[in-house]
């Protein structure tokens, strides 16, 4: 099996039969259930517990409050924010951030036990004044609150925007909002902490097993070795599953404090109240340009909600720093505080909002330049990357462009408003995407003398096909069939992997499994007397000038049991993190065409088709591939018009904290989706060619629709989602 | 089904056991009058034997716990999954007498003498069931948390003859929501399922 290669998922056996064993699944000898009392207050001070009534259930074993739970370790001090989804852990103290903070803690015998007493403990609570984060005034985000204000850059000028766009011939200014957005993977979060002799093991569902085993180290004031993280299976995680919430500290503190492991599955209520969501944004965009429809001037300020106790950005400015050509480029980020969980990056983090308000802009001005929107873009082609003026690593939009146009038919689409029965169809089209994010990885490969091989980091394969593919790039180097290719994965005891999370996995722990198996491949060499860097491998043989010898042949002469080899991927400069490599900015790109149909009688919106054509380097599984790409344009759909969150003005709470008021989209919704991709191998980003995929097809989806419902029939959207009321109202 | 708590009168298994979902109005409004220290004060238990993917099996439990937490938490049969608990997703989707339902939405007591069929029992040893390799073959799922319940929803879209066409499928598999968003493939693996059973 090579790269580029369709391969059936490595996990389809086990998890077409349940085998798959998620957290929730896990059972430990003598566990308690857990279920959590929530705060039904937005704002205000716990005045008083009961526990009683809970206690008097048969089967109720502990009702904790903030009084019984441990404090963190000094060393929580040291952690950064993120990791860290947030500092404040409720449990510690009486005053409560937001609706749905837990303020108690129900331990019992059986699920249902921990779920009466959690209905059944007394709160009383002195409730305080909430803000609603959309109603805020909108602030510059101070540092000392977290440190997601390091993440990016909150405010980014190049030449004179203002002046540009007032002095250009054709101009627009729009403001573009979008509701919070929880997203809602089928599997609640789930944790099971167990203590033993000051070592915890900890099976979570997680995007980054690392990141659960440092946080923990830091709160226990513990070493690494005495926490063992297991997260290996994650049933979808977009999100919520990326950095560590409260909720993933409470439960080892728990199980610490009664002496049993402990096990809490979230409920789907507390999935809106416990993790992140995707905040409530508005953009300001302002757009100049010449008669051409060259950029003169961008100016792109945003603002997103936060909660009270830090401030989280969504850097949804980037787009217009780095999508097209132009001199002059404004871009600000404010925050609005307010009593609501704090948001957290979400499927598609920052170019995701940042698409749809640029995306739409653009939209609006072609109109007023009366041009093709697609020509618009091309009139802007950013041949370097715009805030720089640096070479990008690589590069095919325009191919992507001429590719998806042909395959949509863009060029020949019928007019827009045509007819078909009670439908009025739309077209419309946007630009998809996402800038590069590296981590730091490690891999170990290990080849046996039966000719097998197995591959070792602690990656989580959230559902993006991370273990199919990291199979795929060690069989494909020491060329074996894939049978032959096992792996073991989302376990702290494996080399350590970087985060599942910001398309980083193939780029990242990819390399280092390039590497560790190039590494195997060399040693290989060396026993059968070959120089490393002239031999191939063909069918289970090393071969070399024409000579062929088989693996196991090579490794039982040699007289070992198995060779194995270690490989790293390291940021620049040793960091954490990197944006991918030095001197040559890195983005993935595309172009997203949908064609939608409007009733505009009954206010209904439908997808008729779309065709996604992407410039994002080698791809090494083209099925799981094409897969993280139709899920992404199903994600845009729900973005464009589906999915909010409403927060209650009066209670400070969500509206619909469930699957049923807060609509996603379902199987009806979804039509045959067209996608491929430009033959790409990005040389610069690293031995594979390969580069990032899984937030970019959610990018440039929401614009492209609410340009096509334009089309339809001529009404601007600028409020997501497009709901039938929005419809009938214009 | 068999009682065992002496002191437990008909009314109060009513209250006890996710009386919303099973009562009728107005025994559900008799539930919502009573105060919080009589439902804690609550016990009763009830011997049950239930036949899942041909096998009975003998437990004991409240008669408040629904099929889906006595099939996960009871009988270790955690392939299928709770994903809202409401029945909105479809995550625990279980057959009952060949039938399709929420098992999140079925008490435990009432699926006496039906037949429960879940994921762990379609495969015949080693050999999955042709849904089964549908889903494998058409890449039908990411993260594999909505899977079971897809599957098991497929067996019986397919049983039904709602499969005529993709539009058909889409409709008739909509209550079983994939945040993955593989509703292009499992579209693709129930249309390639039915046609092979024909
Ligand atoms: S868990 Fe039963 S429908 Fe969601
Ligand atoms: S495969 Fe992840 S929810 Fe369907």
């Amino acid at each position: 099996m090579a790269i580029g290669d369709i391969i059936t998922r490595v996990d389809a056996p086990t998890k077409t039969t349940g085998q798959a064993i998620y957290a929730n699944d896990v059972n430990l000898r003598g566990q308690l259930y857990a279920a959590f009392v929530g705060a039904t207050v937005p704002s205000g001070r716990i005045v008083s517990i009961d526990p009683a009534a809970a206690l008097a259930i048969p089967g109720v074993v502990r009702v904790l409050t903030e009084a019984d739970m441990p404090r963190p370790a000094p060393s929580f001090a040291d952690l950064y924010v993120p990791p860290l989804a947030t500092r404040h852990i409720p449990l510690q103290g009486l005053e409560i951030a937001h609706e749905g903070e837990p303020v108690a803690m129900v331990l019992a015998e059986t699920l249902e036990a921990a779920e009466a007493g959690a209905r059944a403990v007394d709160v009383v609570y002195d409730a305080a004044a909430f803000t609603d984060p959309a109603l805020a005034e909108p602030v510059d985000p101070d540092p000392g609150r977290g440190d997601y204000s390091f993440l990016d850059i909150a405010e980014f000028e190049k030449g004179d925007a203002a002046a540009a766009i007032a002095a250009a011939p054709v101009r627009i200014a729009r403001t573009y909002t979008q509701p919070s957005r929880h997203s809602n993977p089928m599997e609640p979060c789930a944790v099971i902490a167990e203590w033993s002799g000051g070592r915890v093991t900890i099976h979570d569902t997680i995007q980054h097993v690392a990141a659960l085993q440092g946080v923990i180290t830091g709160v226990f004031g513990l070493e690494m070795d005495q926490v063992h993280v297991r997260s290996i299976h994650c049933g979808g995680g977009f999100g919520p599953k990326g950095f560590i919430w409260p909720h993933q500290i409470l439960v080892p503190m728990a199980a610490r404090v009664v002496g049993r492991p402990v096990k809490l599955a979230l409920t789907r209520a507390e999935m809106y109240a416990l993790v992140g969501m995707q905040p409530h944004m508005v953009q300001e965009v302002e757009l100049g340009a010449d008669e051409n429809g060259r950029l003169l001037g961008i100016s792109h300020i945003a603002s997103n909600e936060t909660g009270v106790t830090e401030d989280y950005i969504e850097f949804s400015t980037v787009p217009s720093r780095t999508y097209y050509a132009c001199d002059a480029i404004y871009n600000r980020q404010y925050i609005r505080r307010g009593n609501v969980t704090l948001p957290t990056y979400q499927r598609s983090p920052a170019e995701g909002p940042g698409s749809w308000a640029l995306g739409s802009a653009m939209d609006e001005l072609a109109r007023e330049l009366d041009m093709d929107p697609l020509d618009l873009r091309l009139a802007n082609y950013a041949d370097v990357e715009p805030s720089s003026g640096e070479p990008w690593s690589s590069k095919m939009l325009r191919e992507a462009y001429e590719m998806g146009a042909e395959r949509f038919g863009w060029r020949n689409r019928p007019a827009g408003g045509t007819r078909d029965g009670h439908w009025r169809l739309g077209y419309g089209m946007a630009d998809s995407s996402q800038g590069t994010q590296r981590y730091g990885s490690s891999a170990r490969v290990r080849l046996r003398a039966d000719g097998t091989a197995v591959v070792e980091s602690s990656f989580s394969d959230i559902g993006t096909g991370s273990a199919t593919v990291m199979r795929q790039i060690a069989a494909d180097i020491l060329g074996l069939d894939e049978s032959a290719v096992s792996s073991r994965e989302g376990d702290s005891v494996l080399p350590e992997a970087g985060p599942t999370w910001a398309s980083a996995t193939v780029i990242s722990t990819g390399t280092a499994v390039h590497r560790a198996a190039t590494e195997v491949r060399g040693r290989l060499a060396r026993l059968a007397g070959w120089p490393a860097d002239a031999v191939g491998v063909e069918n289970g043989a090393l071969t070399h000038e024409g000579e062929a010898r088989p693996i196991r042949d090579i490794l039982a002469e040699a007289g070992v049991s198995e060779v194995s080899g270690d490989g790293t991927f390291t940021p620049n400069g040793g960091e954490f993190s990197d944006a991918g490599p030095e001197g040559f900015p890195s983005r993935v790109f595309g172009v997203i065409f949908v064609e939608v149909a409007v009733d505009p009688e009954l206010g209904l919106l439908r997808l008729r088709r779309a065709t996604g054509v992407y410039s994002a380097g080698r791809i090494i599984n083209p099925r799981t591939a094409r897969s993280q790409m139709t899920g992404g344009i199903i994600w845009g759909w729900g973005m464009a018009a589906m999915e909010q969150s409403r927060l209650d003005p009066v209670l400070g709470r969500w509206l619909s904290k469930d699957l049923a008021g807060v609509a996603i989209p379902t199987n009806a919704d979804i039509p045959e989706l067209d996608v491929a991709f430009v033959d790409e191998f990005d040389e610069r980003s690293g031995p594979l060619g390969a580069k990032g995929i899984g937030e970019l097809g959610a990018t440039g989806v929401a614009a492209a629709v609410a340009n096509a419902v334009y089309d339809a029939i001529g009404l601007r959207v600028r409020e997501l989602p497009i709901t039938p009321e929005k419809i009938l109202a214009g | 089904m068999k009682i065992t708590s002496p002191k437990v009168s008909r009314r109060s298994l009513l209250r006890g056991s996710a009386a919303a979902a099973a009562a009728s109005l107005a025994h559900a409004r008799q539930v919502s009058a009573q105060n919080a220290p009589e439902e804690s004060a609550f016990e009763a238990w009830i011997d049950l034997r239930l036949t899942v993917n041909g096998q009975a099996h003998a437990l004991t439990v409240e008669p408040r716990v629904t099929l889906l937490d006595a099939l996960r938490e009871r009988m270790q049969l955690t392939g299928t999954k709770k994903g809202c608990n409401r029945g909105e997703c479809g995550a625990c989707t279980v057959l009952m007498d060949g039938r399709r339902v929420n098992s999140c939405l079925v008490l435990a007591a009432s699926a006496e003498g039906r037949k429960i069929t879940t994921i762990e029992g379609l495969a015949d040893g080693d050999t999955p069931h042709p849904v089964q390799r549908a889903f494998a073959e058409a890449d039908a799922f990411q993260c594999g948390f909505c899977t079971s319940g897809q599957i098991m929803s497929a067996m019986a879209c397919i049983e039904e003859g709602h499969t005529g066409s993709p539009e058909e499928i889409r409709e008739w598999m909509s209550g079983n929501l994939c945040r993955c968003s593989a509703y292009p493939q499992i579209t693709a693996a129930v249309a390639a399922a039915a046609e092979e059973l024909g």
